[in-house]
């Protein structure tokens, strides 16, 4: 069974959303996500001022067996990509909503505002296949 | 719900993630497929392979239909046990399949053939066979379980029937062995040492359950894609199909061209060897990070561009290897696109990665 934080929110796509007190965002996927992609071997982060649109490609993470986009859930400005993951992309797998966060964002818009799922509402999406 | 074989109680229990595979539900892993690689490489593992479907053929016209069937020259198998690889061809030189063939007695020839082209392939064979006299009988009653890594044969060795047990020791590289109602084979697709063992299927759970005492670790799908491109070994569907020849498809070796020997396929094989195969299947090594995958387009300058067939991300290595298929005149330099941007790799010779050792230059 898969560990959904009730704290975090969520897309449909599988990406996690998590304000921080100071207004940005942090995105990663999900622990779901990461165990059905199995081990992460690449990923790549976007550059620090790239701006992005809601939905738009921000990154890939690919296991050995396949490749996956990471959308952005939100517009905004890129603040960091976890250049770490480019050595240790297995902290994806080891710890998906700690240091295998991949971006932080500065959104443009409100935050509150995205079509974004809570934990149940999620839980309940990925139980329905 | 796909077909199941006689270990899917095992996978679950060893909590396999399953996907389908050629209409069945395989283990793809039981975790982490890396740690099910290296696992092999430096321990042993085992894999439930029972969708591959074992054929026997009885008659004393086994050995005259195989001479026809196969593009590899059963007339080279002797010893009983031996075995031998080959492909089966169209007439035209297309790859019906590649197959395992061991000759045990001149009225009992034994086949192993792809789960997604059984089918097609028995009848393709059952065609050519009523005429000599030689009966097609599926296996349906075995299971298989490969033992694979360079500690497989040793961990092994005890859970044997007892009479297998000294026969089994013996059993040299590219041998197999019938005894009671099992079949072990010193054969793999790993690029290491180990066992393929046929066993009736009501035996299977049994056998695993040892297996997995002994320390053997349970292996995917996944591990055993990553294992077999590392070792530089074709899978069927991916890097060759009816599509391509054994010549464009790295497997040259296999075909035994030589002699009066009149198999089928071999006028287009002899056609396309005195033109020159337009393209050639090779080992490829991403020179930058990031991951191979199949139909990603190699670019080979002015020799014009190919296509993945297999690519992976290895975990001996560390890096990113595949297999391409490119125009005959390429050179060692190419670029991989790879969403949109082209990245360097080098062709190198397979295998990548064999018995536990490195076989390329990094």
């Amino acid at each position: 069974m898969s560990n959904i934080p009730a704290e975090l929110r969520y897309t449909k796509s599988h990406e996690w959303v998590r304000s921080l007190p100071d207004g940005s965002i942090e995105i990663g996927i999900t622990d779901h996500a990461q165990s059905a992609l199995g081990d992460l071997v690449f990923v790549e982060v976007p550059e620090p001022g790239r701006q992005l649109s809601a939905g738009d490609a921000c990154g890939v993470v690919e296991s050995v067996k396949a490749a996956s986009d990471v959308y952005s859930p939100l517009s905004g400005e890129v603040l960091a990509g976890n250049e770490t993951l480019a050595t240790q992309p297995e902290l994806i797998n080891q710890d998906p909503y700690g240091q295998g966060w991949i971006l932080r964002l500065k959104p443009t818009g409100d935050p509150g505002s995205a079509d974004l799922q809570d934990a149940a509402e999620y839980a309940a999406g990925i139980a329905g296949g | 719900m796909g077909r199941r074989t006689p270990l899917y109680d095992q996978h679950i229990a060893a909590g396999a993630r399953l996907v389908d595979f050629g209409g069945w539900d395989m283990p793809v892993n039981y975790g982490s497929q890396i740690e099910e690689h290296h696992a092999v490489r430096r321990d042993a593992g085992m894999f439930d392979v029972s969708h591959m479907c074992t054929v026997d053929l009885r008659g004393a016209g086994a050995r005259a239909l195989l001479l026809r069937l196969l593009a590899n020259d059963v007339g080279r198998l002797t010893a009983p046990g031996k075995a031998l690889y080959s492909c089966m061809l169209r007439p035209d030189g297309g790859v019906i399949d590649d197959l395992i063939v061991y000759f045990l007695d001149e009225r009992w020839f034994r086949l192993v053939v792809n789960a997604g082209t059984t089918e097609k392939d028995l009848a393709w064979i059952r065609e050519r066979a009523s005429v000599l006299g030689v009966a097609v009988v599926p296996r349906r009653d075995l299971a298989m379980i490969a033992v694979q890594g360079p500690q497989a044969r040793a961990k092994t060795a005890a859970l044997l029937p007892g009479a297998c047990r000294t026969p089994a020791a013996a059993l040299g590289h590219f041998f197999g062995l019938p005894c009671d109602e099992w079949f072990i084979a010193r054969t793999g697709y790993t690029g290491e040492d180990g066992y393929e063992i046929m066993l009736p299927a009501e035996s299977a759970a049994d056998l695993w359950n040892a297996l997995l005492t002994a320390g053997v670790k349970p292996c995917g799908l996944g591990a055993r894609d990553t294992l077999r491109l590392e070792a530089g070994m074709n899978l069927y569907g991916s890097d060759m199909d009816e599509g391509v020849s054994p010549l464009e498809s790295g497997l040259a070796w296999t075909v035994a061209l030589e002699g009066t020997r009149d198999f089928i396929g071999k006028a287009a094989l002899e056609a396309q060897r005195a033109a020159g195969p337009a393209r050639k299947l090779v080992g490829l090594l991403l020179l930058e990070r990031g991951v191979l995958r199949s139909h990603q387009r190699v670019v080979a300058g002015g020799a014009g561009s190919g296509e993945l067939t297999s690519g992976t991300y290895s975990p001996t290595l560390e890096r990113s290897i595949g297999l391409a298929r490119v125009p005959a005149a390429a050179g060692d330099g190419v670029q991989v696109d790879i969403r949109g941007r082209l990245l360097p790799a080098r062709i190198v010779k397979p295998p990548f990665v064999r018995n536990g050792k490195v076989m390329i230059e990094l």
